[in-house]
């Protein structure tokens, strides 16, 4: 395996900028494609080489109604996956798994739907106090011949949290940069890791199931291809997808103040009940983000591996455990968000074991648990979280108080990178986040995403449930819908040679 | 206990008039492919014995593989009209209660069938045009709508005692529980709130062939086993060399395609599938075929008869049924969730079982020694398998909003109200089912 080029790789895919706490993201689409064509070539786009200086940082993404208008052949086009040419609101079905209905509904959305659909985003990281000159810098130069701005969203630093208080962003993916990771078609993996293969989140490299994601590859005499790389899979074609990815980007507007109100009414205006039950619904703790499980004591691959000793044993402490030490949800209930989002499960349950047990694992006995083997395996379907906050923040105790006039709307740009979207983005937030059958449950969507529309046949889909050791269940009934979606759109990330190619192409 | 059964009725239609037919069956519809239970033409909803029902067009867009793949000449099989349905009790009953209760409505569909006249007997038309499945699977022997239905009436009600006692269902250990719902049921079925029928005695005929059936399979296969090892040399050098050579054909399904199937998909927790593909030529394939799915509707028969096949606890009721001489296969199933989940649940679930019988059909992702790779290529097994799928005209369920997991925690939940003593351990476990 040659080595990851980072130079041609967006940054964005290897780095959060946490340091550029600043940020903002336009949404644009093509007014004269020659200008912006003009503009990309110019554009000072990161890559993900490490240099130390960097103070700011510019990544740029493209729906496929983008790289039709910047003259992108039609035939290249097809090459991408069926989700990105249909795009997140061309198809309605695709909204219905989405839970993109109801207040959700993207003819109600801001932007991403029919001529609100952006052709690129263009997004703008800088240190504290640099955003507002590095924009300026940004616009320069043919940008506004060449787009028309149709949002702009903009971000808060909430310090590490997200608007409803819990710190974000703890549990992300462990790229295998290096390709050392080793999956075999044929062989389950017995333990959840949290390494995953690079082509999970990066195109033209091996994914979870050793093969190759499809992506648009082109012959070589192809105009303009000559400034591709060559697919490791089909030598002889050049390939637009190598280094390259899907961003998923979702501006998802959170009541922070109806969700504390909510659980103070649930919890009878006590304090420490209130945050126990939003602790439960999110599946880590308020403070610092614990999980509710306890931590496992023999590690675990690609937790705790990175950065210095303190990073490290931070890492450990709040990613270092999966479910199976809480096989009847009592101490982190099977519904609260992060059990859905990250399952963390292997591809088959009981853990390493013998040959024997495995085949009988396979066949599907030998579970002790009537959940033992609902949730599908983990590694297939994981994301890489950018999001950033917006909007005024908010303390949780303050969000008892009743609104004032002209209150802030406060949330989550959500931002994903993924490889695949309809097997991790849709995936995850179809069957595991949306869904109210996940993991054995029956009438509860995920406590904080979920739309709470009516299922047909089932009397609820507004419930919390909440296991208890050796008692009958705890049920919040009458949750309500604390997250509406008002955008999104799924872009391609291309890959600074890709980049080069979509600014050349079609001329 | 009411052993299931299944009918499946094929017949070519007048091929001009094929518009005319979908525009009827999209008639029966309260939303694009979902049955309304209540339309006037089939009123399933009527018939208490009906777990599943669907019409299908089989129409068939890979006729051409054959060809492209190996060479021999395409096929163009007649349109044909396709009628499923997955009911408790026997065949000849369910025929004869569709023709009366139904008769005018299916004559009406049935007419744009070739041979159908207004004078046709119905049900003896129905049963002259069945093709028997090779596989037939049924997430839990013996459990009919009418016991499903009730077992959810007693946990939705059981649900909602407990939600209004909160406070006091709190302090309860798991055996009080227990003993507080039973006495609630107890009381609730005195009021005529609940109903729970006794399961009916098993049919003595049906109890000894599937006895029969228990016992002569194995004993046919060990009468086999001498000349399957002396076969096995040669077997292994037939199936090697085919799939050394056979050619996966994995062309995506167009945005458009995609978007049609699409439509009728994901308004219940269950979706319908339903797949039509040719089977690879030559006599070994066919015979191998025949042979796992022997062997794989033993096992659905005997063994995966209490909620899962093999790991996957998402499929209602599936079928295997050969078409055209074994020239062709439809597969139509009910599982839970969206097709994507569907499909990432078999390829790391089934796999294997997946690569056994389906690697026999034309196009399929290269498997090797039957049962390695093959659906573990994900996008192109995806690809294959959307391109093989058809668009279901008229799809029902008996039980909206239910999954496969559903309907097995509210059969422990019954069982649970009809046990009087349970150990401490039993109650516990049985007190987490809410």
């Amino acid at each position: 395996m040659p080595a990851v080029d980072y130079k041609d790789v967006q940054a964005i895919v290897r780095f959060g900028f946490g340091k550029m706490t600043e940020a903002c993201y336009f949404l644009v689409r093509v007014k004269n494609a020659a200008a912006a064509k003009e503009w990309l070539l110019r554009a000072p786009v990161t890559s993900a080489e490490i240099t130390p200086s960097l103070r700011t940082a510019l990544q740029v993404a493209f729906t496929r109604q983008g790289l039709e208008a910047l003259g992108v052949p039609e035939k290249v086009i097809a090459g991408f996956s069926t989700e990105f040419i249909t795009g997140m609101t061309g198809d309605p079905s695709r909204s219905r798994r989405l839970g993109d209905v109801g207040a959700n509904s993207p003819d109600k959305w801001r932007w991403g739907y029919e001529d609100r659909v952006p052709h690129a985003v263009v997004m703008l990281f800088a240190y504290p106090g640099q955003l507002e000159k590095w924009k300026l810098s940004i616009q320069r130069e043919f940008w506004s011949e060449a787009f028309e701005l149709i949002e702009y969203l903009p971000t808060t630093d909430m310090g590490g949290r997200e608007a409803f208080g819990f710190v974000d962003g703890i549990s992300q993916p462990d790229l295998d940069w290096e390709q050392v990771r080793k999956v075999s078609r044929n062989r389950d993996q017995l333990s959840y890791g949290n390494s995953v293969c690079l082509g999970e989140f990066l195109l033209g490299y091996p994914n979870e199931y050793d093969r190759y994601t499809d992506r648009p590859l082109l012959d070589p005499t192809a105009p303009g291809a000559d400034a591709l790389l060559e697919a490791a899979d089909h030598p002889g074609k050049k390939d637009l997808g190598l280094n390259g990815s899907y961003v998923v980007i979702r501006t998802l507007k959170q009541d922070v103040r109806g969700f504390w109100q909510f659980l103070d009414k649930v919890a009878g205006s006590r304090r420490l009940q209130r945050y126990q039950l939003a602790e439960a619904m999110v599946g880590r703790t308020l403070g610092d983000g614990a999980p509710l499980v306890p931590v496992s004591s023999s590690s675990m691959a690609g937790v705790g591996n990175r950065g210095d000793e303190a990073t490290r044993k931070q890492d450990v402490r709040l990613n270092q455990f999966t479910y199976g030490a809480d096989p009847a949800g009592t101490a982190c209930p099977f519904g609260a968000h992060i059990r859905r989002a990250n399952p963390r499960n292997a591809d088959i349950p009981g853990g390493p074991q013998g040959w024997l047990m495995h085949l009988i694992h396979i066949l599907g006995f030998g579970n002790k648990d009537l959940r033992a083997d609902l949730v599908s395996s983990t590694r297939f379907h994981r994301l890489l979280r950018r999001g950033r906050e917006f909007g005024e923040k908010l303390d949780p105790d303050d969000a008892l108080h009743p609104a004032p006039e002209n209150d802030s709307e406060r949330g989550l740009q959500f931002v994903a990178v993924n490889a695949n979207i309809q097997r991790q983005f849709e995936f995850i937030q179809n069957a595991w986040i949306v869904r109210t059958k996940f993991d054995g449950l029956t009438e509860e969507s995920d406590p904080l995403l979920g739309n709470r529309e009516p299922v047909p046949g089932c009397p609820f889909a507004n419930t919390f449930s909440l296991p208890q050791n050796g008692r009958v269940r705890r049920r919040i009934m009458d949750v309500p819908q604390f997250i509406t979606v008002l955008g999104g759109a799924y872009f391609f990330l291309p890959s600074l040679r890709a980049l080069r190619y979509i600014a050349v192409a079609g001329i | 206990m009411t052993p299931q059964d299944h009918v499946l009725v094929i017949a070519p239609i007048k091929t001009e008039r094929e518009t005319e037919l979908r525009r009827l069956l999209a008639s029966m519809n309260s939303q694009p492919g979902q049955a309304n239970p209540d339309n006037p033409i089939v009123p399933f909803g009527q018939f208490d014995q009906i777990h599943f029902a669907r019409f299908v067009v089989l129409t068939d867009q890979t006729e051409e593989d054959i060809h492209t793949l190996y060479g021999l000449p395409a096929v163009h099989y007649p349109l044909t009209l396709a009628f499923f349905a997955d009911f408790d009790g026997t065949a000849d009953d369910f025929r004869a209660d569709l023709a009366a209760r139904a008769g005018d409505g299916l004559r009406q569909i049935f007419s744009f069938c070739q041979d159908f006249t207004s004078g046709t007997d119905l049900a003896r038309w129905m049963k002259d045009h069945e093709n028997p499945a090779a596989t037939m699977y049924m997430n839990w022997r013996g459990r009919t709508v009418i016991e499903i239905r009730q077992e959810n009436a007693l946990r939705l009600q059981l649900e909602c005692h407990i939600q209004r006692n909160q406070k006091a269902f709190s302090k309860m250990t798991p055996q009080q529980v227990h003993q507080a719902l039973r006495e609630f049921t107890t009381a609730q079925i005195y009021r005529s709130e609940l109903k729970l029928d006794r399961p009916k005695r098993t049919p003595f005929g049906w109890w000894l062939r599937n006895l029969i059936h228990l016992i002569g399979v194995p004993v046919i296969l060990l009468l086999l086993t001498p000349f399957l090892i002396l076969y096995l040399p040669i077997f292994i050098y037939q199936l090697r060399r085919r799939e050394t050579t056979d050619r996966q054909y994995a062309p995506r399904v167009s945005s458009c395609y995609e978007a049609k199937l699409g439509n009728l998909e994901d308004y219940d927790v269950t979706n319908q599938f339903t797949v039509v593909g040719g089977i690879k030529p030559g006599l070994f394939r066919r015979w191998l075929m025949s042979y796992l799915l022997w062997l794989m509707e033993y096992t659905t028969r005997h063994i995966y008869i209490r909620g899962h096949l093999a790991r996957v606890s998402t499929i209602h009721a599936a079928r295997w049924v050969f078409l055209n001489d074994k020239k062709r296969m439809v597969f139509a199933s009910n599982y839970d969730g969206s097709l994507d989940s569907y499909m990432d649940d078999f390829i790391n679930k089934v796999g294997w079982g997946l690569n056994l019988v389906f690697s026999n059909g034309i196009s399929y992702p290269k498997t090797d020694w039957l049962v390695l790779n093959g659906s573990k290529n994900e996008q192109p097994y995806k690809y294959v398998l959307r391109r093989h799928e058809l668009p279901t005209d008229v799809w029902y369920k008996a039980y909206p909003g239910l999954t496969v997991f559903d309907l097995k925690r509210n059969t422990l939940i019954r069982r649970g109200i009809d046990q009087a003593e349970m150990s401490d351990g039993e109650a516990k476990q049985w007190v987490a089912l809410f």
